[in-house]
């Protein structure tokens, strides 16, 4: 399972004033907790109230690739922010993300290609976020189809069907799941499923647990990436265990350990 | 239309473990095995880089075999019992690069050294032949933690590969490679998950994952050979694909489980439709041996000189390009 940690988002009010602080510690704290936790990339967002997102963006690539060495998801709706971070990534980076409208499509792909980068495609456009299965499937293969088109590998396009919070759209979760399952149909090699997890639980009460449950049936369903937050223990745990269950993770009794110890 | 052959791209290697130390490094041997480092399955060279060969050790005791048949015997005369003219006789003249000592003389059914003279032994062959060392004990729990500590003490400095550790007997020996700087066997039952989860164990204790073998316990030709095979198949894919806790080289004790074969040892006399026991024993050596080959075997640990030969001989070629 590729995991992107979350944290580094300055949406979250730590964050937010340690961007605006320039306070290192704080960052690097945070990058070295996930990637100590499990996440095999971290994301990077510069959060809704960034005066200077370009430079927020480059700032933070800097002082968290001061203290770990993981690939970054740079995260933004803005390819110039996008693509500041890219210059300094040092390891493959995550472009998080595309939707299906094909001015950004075009744009964001070509800049995937450019810096040989993970692409993130979220499956709406302009009329928005799909409300059942079928339109999540026909915007993803969009996405598809044009980085296909233009050569971009589709093993390294991520599939994000976009989870809705379970309080507000019921309905939409088990669209989610099924579409995770129809999206490997779309090319071969196979693209990749992502999804950000923590929506489902948006504004609910049992945030973890309608995480971890939703995780772990996102799994089932050929789930392969996730953007979570990795100091969840009991969310890991649930996650390596679904792995086991899989077969993608030779038994042993200490298996929580011996994962952790990759 | 022109074939595409579809080439497999691994996350992982695996962990390539040093046997032996030249004085540059402590030590006093004239050379040193490198084993593992392989980031692609057995012989597929086109899918990733195979720095080192599999290697043979040649299985010497510090006691007369009780229960070898006279083929076996036969090519080591009279240093049968003689640790060290035996250990010679094997550099010298089948030019071994790699030995391996079994302790038998610990054992109570040997004569029940004691661990000092044990180590008196180790001390000896490392003084009378300078190739990288594997040591073993006689399979006696209690009377290895009391003899392998020792000699691995004797040892010191020189980088040997020390077995076996064992789920519920690996603390004693997994704390003595740490203190003398030596690699270590860990042994399982033919169960990949004891495998791993001792490998846990061990590396827990500090022991680095790149001074540990994975002994999975093998069959013999017709005695669970295809068991053998399959989950040592297993391991190394799991390990290729990024498991940390699978990716150590494997050792086989072929020439142990091989002669232990009645097909091996029986008398032409006893079953005439067998053929002669002069070529059924080494020929039962060397089809278990090169089966493990393929399924991932990194030290091969054998007996019978021809066998050994024609084993070599089926690793050059398998490496040609």
């Amino acid at each position: 399972m590729f995991i992107i940690g979350e944290l580094i988002n300055g949406m979250y009010k730590q964050v937010g004033k340690a961007i605006a602080e320039k306070n290192k510690k704080v960052i690097q704290d945070l990058a070295r907790k996930q990637v100590e936790a499990g996440a095999s990339a971290l994301d990077v967002n510069c959060g809704p109230l960034s005066k200077n997102p370009v430079s927020d963006m480059q700032w933070l690539v800097e002082t968290i690739q001061e203290s770990v060495d993981v690939s970054l998801s740079l995260d933004s709706t803005k390819a110039e922010v996008i693509e500041a971070g890219l210059k300094l990534a040092k390891k493959k980076a995550v472009i998080n993300s595309t939707t299906a409208d094909q001015e950004k499509l075009e744009k964001l792909i070509g800049m995937a290609k450019q810096y040989k980068t993970y692409l993130i495609g979220l499956s709406l456009d302009k009329k928005g976020v799909p409300q059942d299965k079928d339109r999540r499937i026909e915007l993803a293969a969009t996405i598809a189809a044009a980085a296909q088109d233009d050569g971009f590998p589709v093993e390294d396009l991520f599939l994000d069907p976009v989870v809705l919070p379970v309080n507000v759209a019921q309905s939409q979760g088990i669209n989610v799941i099924e579409a995770i399952r129809e999206f490997k149909l779309l090319a071969s090699p196979p693209p990749r499923a992502i999804v950000g997890l923590s929506n489902v639980s948006q504004g609910t009460c049992e945030r973890n647990l309608i995480n971890r449950i939703f995780l772990i049936m996102s799994v089932g369903a050929g789930l392969d990436a996730a953007i979570l937050d990795p100091l969840d223990k009991e969310l890991m745990n649930s996650l390596i265990t679904a792995e086991l269950i899989l077969n993608k993770q030779i038994y042993c009794d200490s298996f929580l350990n011996a994962y952790r110890k990759k | 239309m022109a074939v595409e052959f579809l080439k497999m791209k691994w996350a992982n290697a695996i962990n390539e473990v040093v046997i032996g130390a030249t004085k540059q490094d402590g030590g006093s041997r004239s050379s040193v095995i490198k084993v593992g480092g392989q980031t692609t399955l057995p012989y597929l060279s086109d899918e990733g880089s195979i720095p080192n060969p599999p290697v043979i050790a040649y299985e010497i005791w510090d006691a007369t075999p009780g229960d070898w048949s006279e083929v076996l015997k036969e090519p080591f005369g009279n240093c049968l019992g003689k640790p060290v003219e035996w250990a010679k006789k094997c550099v010298n003249e089948f030019k071994a690069d790699l030995l391996c000592l079994r302790l038998m003389g610990a054992h109570s059914d040997y004569g029940n050294n004691s661990a000092e003279k044990e180590a008196e032994v180790v001390k000896d062959i490392l003084k009378a032949v300078d190739k990288p060392l594997i040591i073993i004990g006689c399979g006696d729990d209690e009377k290895d933690n009391l003899v392998l500590p020792k000699c691995a003490e004797a040892a010191k400095g020189e980088r040997c590969l020390i077995g076996s550790a064992l789920q519920d007997n690996y603390k004693t020996l997994a704390a003595s490679c740490l203190a003398d700087g030596h690699n270590i066997i860990a042994e399982s039952p033919i169960d990949i998950n004891i495998a791993k989860q001792l490998n846990i164990l061990i590396s827990d204790m500090g022991l680095s994952q790149d001074r540990i073998v994975i002994n999975p316990t093998i069959g013999a030709l017709g005695y669970g050979l295809e068991y053998a095979y399959s989950i040592m198949e297993r391991g190394r894919l799991s390990a290729l694909n990024g498991d940390k806790m699978l990716a150590m080289p494997y050792v086989c004790f072929v020439g142990y489980e091989s002669w232990r074969a009645k097909e091996a040892k029986a008398l032409e006399k006893e079953f005439p439709e067998w053929g002669n026991e002069k070529d059924r024993g080494i020929a039962w050596e060397m089809v278990t041996a090169t089966a493990l080959l393929q399924a991932g075997a990194d030290i091969l640990v054998m007996r019978h000189p021809k066998a050994v030969g024609e084993v070599q001989k089926t690793i050059n070629k398998l490496l040609e390009k």
